[in-house]
C-alpha cells in the first residue's frame, strides 16, 4: 500500500487538511524512528516555551508598546518555578501592581483588555498585538469605552477578579498564552466575564480557545469575543448562564 | 476515634478525620499547596497507622464535608450489604480486598456499601502493586451501543480533536484511529467552541461516519451538559452526554453544574434515545471526567485531600450509571501531580477507587508540557494500568493533541499495549473490524491490505461529501 502513488497522495492530502499527526505509518506498534524523533523534538521546544519570561518592547516592539500605552504589572509569584507551583499566587496581584493600575486605568469602562503571559509568551508575542486593533475597532464601533490595556506577568486567569474589583469594568477580556503543545506554543485564550468579583470561578467566566495560525484567526476570535461581550451587556451577566441570540454562541 | 500514633518514639496527633485522610496520602504537589500534606515521612506513616485502626463504620459516621455530594453519598449508601464490613478496621479491609479468596464477585456484592472515604482510605494503605493486583479483580461491565469492560477486553475512546473543530479534520483523526482499531470506547471530541451549533455541527458529523459505515460504537461532544442538551433540542443525535464532575458541590458549581443538572440530562438523553432508530445495547448513556486537583483548582476543597475528593467525584458519576468514567490524571499539571512519580501513583490510585466503587474506569494517561513527565511516563503508566485491567485509554493521534496542547496515549500505543497483553477490541465492534477487514484474527491486517485501501478510498468519498 505504501508504494502506491495514488495512495500516497492521498495520505498527503488527507494530513494538509489537519494538524493532528495522522497516517503516520507504524514499526509494529511503535512509530518509525523519524515520527519519533520529530515528536522529542517538538517536546523539547514545548519544554522551552514554558520557562520564557514577557519582555515588553522585545515582544511587541516600542511602536505597538506606544501605541497602546502598555504598562507592566505583575501578580505575587516572584518566578517563574513560583509561578508554576503556586496558581494561588498567580491569580492575585501585588501591591504595587493594584497601586499602578488604580493610578493609571480609567474606571468603570465597557471593555478593559488585559494581557497574561500565562503559560506562553510566544503566543502572547504573536497573536496580541494582532487582536488590540480588532478589539479596539470593535468597541469604537459598539460605543463602548475602551480601558487602558496593561500586561500581568505571571498571569492566571483568577486575576481577572482583582481586575474587576479594582476597575469595575463592564467586561474583563483577558488574552492568555495557553500552555503550549506540540503542534504550537502560539494559541492563545481569550476569557471573557461580566463584572468580576472576587470569590467568582470558571463557572462566570466565557472562552474562546484556540486562537493561532491553524486554529481560529484574529478576525474570527474577535467575532466571537464581541458577541459574548454584547450579550453580557444585554443580559448583565456571563458564564454558563449566558444565553445569546447570536447563532455562533449556545 | 483514636487519632494519635506513635512513629519512633515520637507522638503524632491529628485534630480529625480529614488531617488523618491527608496527610496518609503519598507525596502530592496539590497536597502541599493545599496546606494539608504531612510535614514529614514520620507523620505520613503515623496518619497510615491511626488510619489503619479506625473502623469502616466511624470513617462514615464522621461525614468530611456538609453538602449534597455527602447527601448524596449518605442517601444512596447500602446500609444493609455495608453491615457485612463496618466492623473492619481500614487495615483487615485492605488484606480483605488483596485475599486469596476474596474474588470479582465479592467485591463487586459490596461495592454499594463502599462510600468514597472507605474507597480513599484503603487505597492510602496499599502500595502501587497492591492497587494493581485489587482493581484487577475487579471488572464492570456497561453497554449503550455496544459491549466494555469484559476481562480481556481493552477500549480505546479516539480523540480526534482539531484546534477550529473542523469536520474534515476530525474525520480523518477517527479514521486514522479506525485503522488500529480505536473508537470502541468513543469517538468523543474535546470541542474548541463551546456552542450548541459547533456541538451540533461535531456530533451530526460522527453520526454520519458511524451510521454510514455501521460501525458498532458511540460518539460524543465532549462540550458542557447544558450546550450538548442544547445541541440536542435543535436535532443533534446524542449517544452519550458527557460532563466532568467532582468531588463537592462547591466545585461543581465551578463547573456550571450541580446534581440535579446531572439527573435531569440523564433522563432526557434516555428518553432520546428511546426515539432514535438505533440498537441500543443497553441504557448507560453518560460518560464522566474526573481527575485529582479539580477542587482544589477551583477553591473548593474544604481542606480535603485530593485523593478522597476525587473518590467523592466517582461517587457523583456513580449516581448517574455511567457507560464510561476516566481520570484525566496527567492533565491538570504540576501544581497538583509534580512529576511522573505522583502521576503514576494518582493513575493507579484513581484506577483501583473507580473501580472498588463499581465504575467502568478507564484512564486519560497523559502530561503536560509544564510537567516534569515525558512520553515515557505514558508508557510506564500505560503498562501498569492495562494489567491493572483499566477498560480503556485514550486514543490521540502521535499522542499530540493538537486542540487541548497536551500529550496523551496514541492509536500506536493502543495496537502495543493490546498486543503485549493480549487483549481485544469490544466484541461487536472487533467484529466490525475484520467484516471490514481491518482486523484478522484480532490484530490489524498488514499496511498493504486491499480493505484498508478500499477504506482509504471510501474516506476519500465521505470526506469530499461532507464537504459539501
Amino acid at each position: 500500500m505504501d508504494n502506491s502513488p495514488v495512495l500516497q497522495s492521498l495520505i498527503a492530502a488527507f494530513q494538509s487538511r489537519t494538524p493532528a499527526r495522522v497516517l503516520l505509518g507504524r514499526s509494529g506498534g511503535a512509530y518509525r524512528t523519524e515520527t519519533s524523533l520529530a515528536l522529542r523534538e517538538d517536546h523539547a521546544a514545548a519544554i522551552d516555551a514554558v520557562h520564557v519570561e514577557i519582555d515588553l518592547v522585545r515582544d511587541f516592539g516600542p511602536e505597538t508598546v506606544d501605541h497602546w500605552d502598555l504598562f507592566e504589572t505583575s501578580t505575587q509569584a516572584k518566578s517563574k518555578e513560583e509561578y508554576l507551583a503556586r496558581p494561588d499566587l498567580g491569580r492575585s496581584l501585588s501591591t504595587d501592581s493594584r497601586e499602578l493600575i488604580t493610578q493609571l486605568c480609567p474606571r468603570r469602562c465597557d471593555i478593559q483588555v488585559v494581557i497574561g503571559d500565562g503559560l506562553s509568551v510566544a503566543a502572547v508575542r504573536i497573536q496580541v498585538p494582532a487582536l488590540l486593533p480588532l478589539i479596539h475597532h470593535a468597541c469604537e464601533a459598539n460605543s463602548w469605552r475602551f480601558g487602558r490595556p496593561f500586561v500581568v506577568r505571571h498571569c492566571r486567569v483568577g486575576v481577572m477578579n482583582d481586575v474587576g474589583e479594582l476597575l469595575d469594568p463592564a467586561v474583563v477580556v483577558l488574552l492568555i498564552g495557553e500552555r503550549p503543545g506540540l503542534a504550537t506554543a502560539e494559541s492563545l485564550s481569550a476569557y471573557l466575564a461580566y463584572r468580576p468579583r472576587a470569590g467568582h470561578t470558571d463557572a462566570q467566566r466565557n472562552l474562546v480557545s484556540n486562537i493561532h495560525a491553524r486554529g481560529k484567526s484574529s478576525e474570527e476570535a474577535v467575532a466571537i469575543i464581541v458577541s459574548y461581550a454584547l450579550a453580557m451587556h444585554r443580559q448583565g451577566l456571563s458564564g454558563v448562564e449566558l444565553t445569546s441570540g447570536q447563532p455562533s454562541l449556545g | 476515634m483514636i487519632l494519635a500514633a506513635v512513629v519512633r518514639s515520637e507522638r503524632f496527633v491529628f485534630a480529625d478525620l480529614r488531617e488523618v485522610l491527608a496527610k496518609a496520602n503519598e507525596e502530592k504537589s496539590g497536597d502541599q499547596l493545599a496546606g494539608v500534606a504531612a510535614r514529614s515521612a514520620r507523620e505520613r506513616v503515623a496518619a497510615k497507622r491511626v488510619l489503619a485502626d479506625l473502623s469502616l463504620a466511624e470513617i462514615v459516621a464522621h461525614p468530611l464535608i456538609d453538602d449534597e455530594v455527602t447527601r448524596l453519598i449518605l442517601d444512596t449508601h447500602n446500609r444493609a450489604a455495608f453491615a457485612e464490613i463496618a466492623s473492619l478496621t481500614v487495615g483487615q479491609f485492605r488484606e480483605f480486598i488483596l485475599d486469596d479468596a476474596t474474588n470479582d464477585h465479592a467485591l463487586e456484592s459490596i461495592a454499594t456499601a463502599i462510600t468514597p472515604e472507605i474507597a480513599a482510605s484503603v487505597a492510602k494503605l496499599m502500595s502501587n502493586k497492591d492497587l494493581i493486583i485489587a482493581a484487577s479483580k475487579i471488572r464492570k461491565i456497561t453497554r449503550c451501543r455496544n459491549t466494555m469492560g469484559e476481562r480481556g477486553v481493552l477500549g480505546i475512546r479516539t480523540q480526534p480533536n482539531h484546534p477550529s473543530d473542523d469536520p474534515t479534520g476530525i474525520l480523518i483523526s477517527t479514521i486514522d484511529g479506525l485503522l488500529y482499531g480505536c473508537g470502541d470506547a468513543l469517538i468523543g471530541v474535546n470541542p474548541a467552541n463551546d456552542s450548541a451549533d459547533s456541538a451540533a455541527a461535531v456530533l451530526n458529523t460522527l453520526t454520519r461516519l458511524t451510521n454510514a459505515w455501521q460501525i458498532p460504537t458511540q460518539t460524543c461532544c465532549l462540550a458542557h451538559i447544558t450546550t450538548q442538551l442544547k445541541a440536542m433540542e435543535r436535532g443533534a443525535p446524542i449517544d452519550l452526554l458527557f460532563q466532568s464532575v467532582a468531588g463537592t458541590e462547591a466545585a461543581n458549581a465551578s463547573f456550571g453544574i450541580n446534581l440535579n443538572l446531572l439527573a435531569e440530562g440523564r433522563q432526557r438523553v434516555l428518553e432520546h434515545h428511546a426515539t432514535r432508530d438505533c440498537s441500543w445495547r443497553g441504557e448507560q448513556v453518560t460518560y464522566y471526567e474526573t481527575g485529582q486537583g479539580s477542587a482544589l483548582s477551583a477553591e473548593a476543597h474544604h481542606g480535603v485531600d485530593q485523593l478522597t475528593l476525587e473518590a467523592r467525584a466517582h461517587a457523583v458519576a456513580r449516581a448517574f450509571d455511567p457507560f464510561l468514567v476516566n481520570s484525566v490524571v496527567g492533565f491538570i499539571g504540576p501544581e497538583y501531580l509534580f512529576d511522573e512519580r505522583q502521576i503514576i501513583r494518582a493513575g493507579l490510585e484513581d484506577h483501583f477507587v473507580g473501580k472498588l466503587l463499581g465504575l467502568p474506569m478507564g484512564c486519560d494517561v497523559c502530561y503536560t508540557n509544564h510537567a516534569h513527565a515525558d512520553q515515557n511516563s505514558c508508557d510506564n503508566l500505560m503498562v501498569l494500568l492495562a494489567s491493572s485491567g483499566c477498560n480503556f485509554f485514550m486514543g490521540v493521534p502521535g499522542s499530540d493533541d493538537v486542540m487541548l496542547n497536551y500529550q496523551s496515549t496514541s492509536y500506536h500505543d493502543a495496537l502495543a499495549i493490546r498486543r503485549l497483553l493480549g487483549l481485544r477490541p469490544a466484541p461487536e465492534f472487533r467484529v466490525w473490524l475484520e467484516e471490514n477487514g481491518l482486523f484478522q484474527d484480532g490484530r490489524p491486517v498488514h499496511g498493504d491490505s486491499l480493505h484498508r485501501n478500499l477504506l482509504m478510498e471510501r474516506a476519500q468519498h465521505l470526506i469530499a461529501h461532507s464537504l459539501e
